[in-house]
């Protein structure tokens, strides 16, 4: 069992990409180790590109299916210039700006992350209405992304050293990867089991087992698409068994190896938001 | 499965192969899940075309009650409907694309029901919320000139280098926080250089606090030594001068460090003009720091300034307030899940003080040379985000004076917002800066619909 790095996934492809072409892999999957696999997704999910743009649209639904929508530009820009999936070269600390226009309350508000591989994240919050730049403190990344069924760490990636993962089926279409966190008492699920496609290396469907084995939390990806040569998760969703509780969220106007600017990502463009990057 | 299957054969088959029905979930493990449907070598959505203009606001209702009995006052201590609208304008000229914004706000307000408009002030039926055009000259320069909020700073609901108006009116009555930002009259530049960046903000205008003039809350009378209430309401003499506001600032490492210059008067009327017999605005100069960044798993911050009263800077005028220094220390942090903490420490040395407590006339009663305030915010998020409690303290151990903040705001939907909460201030003694609004404690409610 290699004990390799963890994935998270979920929220594939948040601006990610996948390359098509792995030639090695095409012709001879069942090769790759586990960590290469979780790398592959990890990489497929978070990183494909040196930045990336999408318009984001929730819909979260409720137990009683009441309907409540969220509509967000992402920006993204990363700081290693590779997009190697297989040497790790890839990963590195990564900038977001999350630029908020539905609902009505929180329009033109904006997130700023500071994402950092090796310490808490920094964040920052504008509110237009006080021009206020606020500070936010680094926080249980388990939590909600803007009272979604996401969680913050399932937008930006769980950290690949949290888990411990074997392959436990290469059969079909999917590489099947089971995922025990290494600090147990840190999390809310006992365990979490992928399917990762194995073309393209999408975490089809991740499931979250709470610590008496039970499922309660899936997400599922609903439809890729083939942008700028990476296939790109274009719709997906995410549920809450035990709330009944389900976000299905889309992604339009997607674009890789954008034209941004790291001071794009600083108070300036809190303050002023870059409208031609945000269209 | 919802996606509409435009497939290719060999997914097609590959789906079929995993199984076409949604998957199930038994204990231990999943199911192989349906293939996502592929739509091959599609390029991306064209985005929408950006409108060419965006109307934004919400109507609102609010409704308050004193909890105790104020003579002077109305019993009520707000009750107002209200519709803000915000029209946003970008557009081209020449070369140059330029941003607009113009926001301001409807009411009727059954407490404070002065008629005439003043838009400095924000009293009367119409409230201009913002006026202003925003463009880039040069590549590292922003300008914003007209009405806007303005905000800088370290601090939480504390200021010291932020000398941009507030409106401490709609603080006290409940508004929505937001509303403590007045809004300024000004020109502000922003300049991007290589190691500092630079804010400069003139005001041709002094644009003064909305401070407590006894309209819609009684305050401490030094001169009579008792509350005085909407029968003594005042307007403080207005000085004829600007205002210049600096701020120089980067971030190095995660850490934002600023410094601070300030050019004015004093923003609440702090000084008596005896020719007048009215309060007024003394000369003040501000220099001051801060730091801001992550320590100990939460966020800390420092914040200093210099408070140089420059009509009073020996500190013997007993018609002006004495220089001061002012200190912030704060610490933010996630308690629990959803539970998150900020706690402040804020101190403020009158400069002088012998030269101050001399002038004070026989009876007067004296601040403190150490003003302290210690400040709570706790903020717990539940019902998937949609209910927040929080709870703002200040305390003055010095002062021996209070003001709680407790809110519950719930998001019905996304467009409705219904929320309560309350100001609660307390002292042992009615001329200090929270005590002397005790009779001015009040508990609201509202209701918001946005669009």
């Amino acid at each position: 069992m290699a004990k390799s790095k963890g994935i998270s996934c979920a929220l594939a492809s948040l601006l990610a990409t996948v390359t098509l072409s792995f030639p090695a892999f095409a012709s001879a999957p069942q090769e790759l180790s586990v960590e290469q696999i979780v790398h592959r997704a990890n990489y497929t999910s978070y990183y494909q590109g040196k930045s990336g743009r999408a318009q984001v649209s929730m819909t979260i639904t409720d137990s009683q299916q009441r309907v409540r929508q969220r509509e967000l530009t992402i920006l993204r820009l990363d700081a290693s210039d590779s997009d190697n999936p297989d040497d790790g070269s890839y990963q590195s600390d990564q900038k977001f700006y999350i630029y908020f226009k539905r609902p009505a309350d929180v329009n033109k508000m904006v997130f700023l992350v500071w994402k950092h591989l090796a310490s808490d994240d920094d964040r920052w919050l504008y509110l237009p209405d006080m021009d206020l730049v606020k500070r936010i403190a680094a926080s249980d990344q388990r939590t909600s992304f803007v009272g979604s069924d996401y969680f913050y760490e399932d937008v930006s990636g769980r950290s690949l050293a949290a888990d411990h993962h074997e392959l436990t089926s290469s059969d079909g279409d999917y590489y099947v990867l089971n995922n025990t966190p290494l600090a147990a008492e840190e999390v809310e699920f006992g365990r979490y089991e992928i399917y990762v496609h194995k073309k393209t290396f999408i975490p089809v469907q991740t499931t979250y087992f709470d610590k008496q084995g039970e499922p309660y939390r899936v997400a599922t990806v609903l439809a890729v698409s083939d942008i700028e040569g990476y296939p790109t998760v274009t719709s997906a969703k995410m549920q809450d068994l035990r709330s009944g509780s389900t976000t299905v969220m889309t992604y339009s106007s997607v674009d890789y190896n954008v034209e941004l600017d790291d001071e794009l990502f600083t108070e300036r463009y809190l303050r002023r938001p870059p409208r031609a990057q945000l269209r | 499965m919802t996606a509409l299957p435009r497939l290719s054969a060999t997914l097609l088959l590959a789906s079929s192969l995993a199984g076409a029905q949604p998957p199930s979930l038994p204990n231990g493990l999943g199911t192989a899940p349906t293939l996502p449907s592929f739509t091959p070598l599609t390029a991306s959505t064209p985005p929408a075309p950006e409108p060419r203009w965006a109307v934004s606001g919400f109507v609102e209702w609010r409704s308050g009650l004193r909890l105790h009995n104020d003579p002077l006052q109305k019993r009520q201590s707000i009750n107002e409907g209200r519709l803000s609208l915000a029209i946003d304008k970008p557009f081209e000229l020449g070369a140059t694309s330029f941003g607009s914004r113009l926001a301001g706000d409807l009411l009727i307000d059954s407490v404070d029901d002065r008629s005439t408009v003043a838009l400095q002030n924000g009293s009367g039926p119409f409230d201009l919320r913002e006026a202003w055009l925003g463009f880039s000259p040069l590549t590292m320069m922003d300008v914003k000139i007209g009405r806007q909020p303005l905000t800088w700073g370290s601090g939480d609901l504390v200021f010291i280098n932020d000398l941009f108006s507030k409106d401490w009116n709609s603080f006290f009555s409940g508004r929505d926080t937001e509303y403590l930002k007045a809004p300024s009259d000004a020109v502000k530049t922003a300049l991007f250089l290589d190691n500092v960046n630079l804010d400069l903000v003139w005001l041709p205008e002094f644009d003064a606090d909305r401070y407590i003039d006894g309209h819609r809350i009684s305050y401490y009378d030094p001169a009579s030594g008792a509350a005085a209430g909407r029968a003594s309401a005042f307007t403080a003499l207005q000085p004829n001068g600007q205002e210049w506001a600096l701020r120089a600032y980067n971030t190095v490492a995660g850490v934002e460090i600023a410094g601070y210059g300030y050019r004015g008067y004093w923003k609440s009327p702090a000084s008596f003009d005896p020719d007048a017999g009215l309060p007024s605005f003394g000369r003040l100069q501000v220099i001051g720091a801060s730091l801001r960044g992550s320590v100990a798993g939460g966020i800390g911050n420092l914040e200093l300034g210099y408070y140089d009263s420059r009509d009073d800077r020996d500190g013997s005028d007993p018609l002006h307030p004495n220089s001061q220094t002012r200190l912030l220390l704060g610490f933010e942090h996630e308690l629990a899940d959803q539970l998150t903490a900020g706690w402040q420490l804020y101190v403020e040395r009158t400069e002088h003080y012998r030269s101050y407590a001399a002038g004070l006339a026989s009876g007067q009663a004296a601040v403190a040379e150490y003003r302290t305030l210690l400040t709570n915010r706790l903020t717990y998020q539940s019902h998937n985000q949609t209910v927040s409690w929080s709870l703002f303290s200040f305390y003055s151990p010095s002062d021996e004076d209070f003001y709680l903040r407790p809110n519950v705001s719930w998001k019905v939907d996304d467009q409705l917002r219904l929320e309560a909460g309350l100001n609660l201030f307390g002292g042992r003694q009615a001329s200090s800066f929270f005590g002397q609004f005790e009779d001015a404690s009040n508990g609201y409610i509202t209701a918001r619909v946005s669009f």
